[in-house]
């Protein structure tokens, strides 16, 4: 157990090292960076002034490394737009951005995971095509549409949560069901593949043959082996949630880590950009990990001989 | 006292093109072995399957009479046949290495059993799984109790299995082909500690094979089944000195027995396969393979009793 979690961090920091390479080299290929951030109308000798200020005009690798080393000592630099530190700035949006990630993926599992034991338990009947299809619609619809739609009725008609803003829990519900939409297609489908195999499998037979419950058989011997590649795509989907809430955040208007990223690509403030990437990944790295920790607690065999 | 397993005329079919069992009678007593012998696809593991009610779905079974200690099994609901499964007939598998459930400790699964079906405490059922670990000759069950399916070899799982099959004090156990996927001598031990547990225990044991060896070691009593039939029941000395059905006999001249055959002389061979059989299937099935077999083969034939306790399906009766 301890060497795999040796491995897996090994595995994590390569990752996280690769991203940060990559997201630095993104930002630069975007163009002349002083040029974009001094503007349209800017004089040449502006230019040169603020490639001097930033930096700009050293050689890339020094800049590279530069960066690299404050950010391993948690210095992320400095925005260009909002004069604050890049860190203070993730650090006041992330509570927003969890917490309606957190709220997407615990609504997709209460969701998908029954929905999909369902379409298991009843394969090929029209329970199990309905779910299918259900399924099939959650995929198949742009979430704004559905946050629209939910704003129209849920907030609008019906008045029963608010339709913008982060002042209570209530106005993470709505936006919490829109992003879960984007998870509950792969994940009932995946908890339904997991048990129809799981169910077909010699040691669900077995149980059967121990004359064990349908309860104990369904959800013990059959939901836990079901459910590893679950917890895996499960992480990849929090982490999905977590950077890719760009346009729920707009839709609710609500200012977490996506809505600066878009904020910040558009006003051309690398430093921003970069950093959000960098902790997108962190996080999304992190994730894998604690999903890959989850599956060597339910799998034995994952945690070497 | 009646049998303690009484199964006459079960029919088992998938769909409804294909009969996989047709008709088949046996019993299996107290304290007795019945082998049910046959080619792969003749029907022994659905047969099996059919009395533990574990077919699967899509499959329907009939039967005139299907009794377990005197308890009608056709009719009881799933939660009445769930309560004797496990409990007082238990079943182990072709495959041990893919029958334990990957997920849990031998002791997680072995314990389960008994604290279903007889309530018994987690430490009254540690110790039970742990005396019956020592029973089926594995060393240090304290230690087997806390390890996963993974880190046991195929002998080993096998031999949880049966202590599994065990932790209720079955009346009966039904063996589908338990040694089968083991190497020969691993497969000899579980033969013998097979055959130690049913005299020990007074088991009733259904053990399911295609290995006549197997069959002439342990067997009290042998049915051999072809496409879905019991075409020949006997005790195990009478069917061996004196087989009446042309399949029977080619089985045994199949297999070789030391100091009665030449070197030189071919071991025999049945030509052919086992045909498919639909409802509605008349005559004898192994006609198209059999040496014997005229037109009448194709009406329907007649059992025949060649001696009591020793009857057999062909119009042959010499």
């Amino acid at each position: 157990m301890f060497n795999f979690l040796i491995r897996r961090l090994v595995v994590a920091a390569l990752v996280a090292a690769t991203v940060m390479t990559l997201a630095f080299i993104l930002t630069r290929l975007s163009g002349d960076l002083a040029t974009s951030i001094a503007g349209p109308n800017a004089t040449q000798a502006d230019i040169e002034a603020i490639r001097l200020a930033y930096g700009l005009d050293r050689p890339v690798l020094s800049q590279f490394f530069d960066w690299v080393g404050r950010a391993l000592t948690g210095d992320l630099g400095e925005s260009y737009f909002f004069k604050a530190r890049v860190s203070t700035l993730i650090a006041e949006r992330m509570p927003v951005t969890l917490t309606l990630g957190l709220t997407g993926l615990v609504i997709a599992l209460v969701v998908s995971l029954p929905l999909g034991i369902l379409a298991a338990v009843r394969e090929n009947t029209g329970l199990d095509r309905v779910v299918q299809m259900v399924a099939l619609f959650g995929q198949a619809m742009p979430s704004f549409w559905l946050g629209l739609i939910l704003m129209i009725t849920l907030g609008l008609n019906l008045g029963w949560l608010p339709i913008s803003g982060t002042g209570s829990w209530q106005h993470f519900v709505m936006p919490g069901i829109v992003l879960a939409f984007s998870a509950i297609p792969a994940l009932t489908r995946l908890t339904r593949a997991g048990m129809i195999q799981a169910m077909g499998s010699d040691y669900i037979r077995t149980a059967r043959a121990k004359g064990l419950s349908r309860a104990s058989i369904l959800l013990k011997h059959a939901l836990r082996n079901a459910a590893i590649p679950v917890v895996a795509i499960a992480a990849v989907q929090l982490g999905f949630m977590l950077g890719g809430s760009i346009v729920i955040e707009q839709v609710f208007a609500l200012h977490g880590v996506g809505f600066l990223a878009w904020e910040s690509i558009g006003k051309n403030d690398f430093p921003v950009v970069q950093a959000v990437v960098l902790v997108l990944a962190v996080i999304y790295v992190a994730l894998t990990m604690v999903a890959d920790l989850m599956n060597a607690v339910l799998d034995p065999r994952l945690r070497g001989p | 006292m009646s049998a303690l397993l009484d199964v006459e005329g079960l029919e088992v079919g998938f769909g409804s093109r294909t009969s996989a069992v047709r008709g088949i009678s046996l019993t299996v007593e107290r304290g007795e072995t019945h082998c049910l012998v046959g080619e792969s696809g003749c029907g022994k593991s659905v047969t099996a399957l059919a009395v533990m009610n574990l077919l699967a779905r899509g499959s329907h079974r009939t039967a005139r009479r299907m009794t377990f200690q005197g308890e009608d099994l056709l009719k009881l609901n799933d939660r009445g046949m769930a309560r004797l499964r496990g409990n007082a007939m238990a079943m182990i598998f072709q495959e041990p290495m893919t029958s334990l459930n990957p997920a849990y400790t031998v002791g997680s699964q072995m314990t389960e059993v008994l604290r279903r079906h007889k309530g018994a405490s987690q430490r009254a059922a540690t110790d039970r799984a742990a005396d019956l670990l020592a029973r089926v000759g594995i060393t240090a069950p304290g230690l087997r109790l806390g390890q996963f399916p993974h880190q046991l070899s195929g002998g080993l799982r096998q031999r949880v299995m049966i202590a599994m099959a065990l932790m209720c004090d079955p009346q009966l156990l039904i063996a589908d082909e338990p040694t089968t996927a083991l190497d020969v001598t691993v497969q000899a031990q579980i033969l013998r500690l097979l055959a130690e547990l049913q005299r020990d225990l007074g088991l009733g044991v259904l053990l399911i094979t295609h290995d006549l060896g197997i069959v002439a070691r342990v067997a009290t009593r042998v049915s051999v089944m072809y496409a879905g039939e019991v075409v020949e029941s006997a005790a195990t000395a009478q069917l061996f000195a004196d087989p009446r059905h042309p399949y029977t006999k080619g089985l045994l001249r199949c297999v070789p027995v030391p100091g009665k055959q030449r070197q030189d002389e071919p071991l025999g061979s049945i030509p052919g396969t086992v045909p498919r059989i639909g409802p509605g299937f008349a005559g004898c099935a192994f006609r198209e393979r059999c040496d014997f077999a005229d037109e009448t083969c194709a009406h329907i034939i007649p059992r025949h009793a060649a001696s009591p306790g020793h009857d057999y399906l062909c119009r042959l009766t010499a």
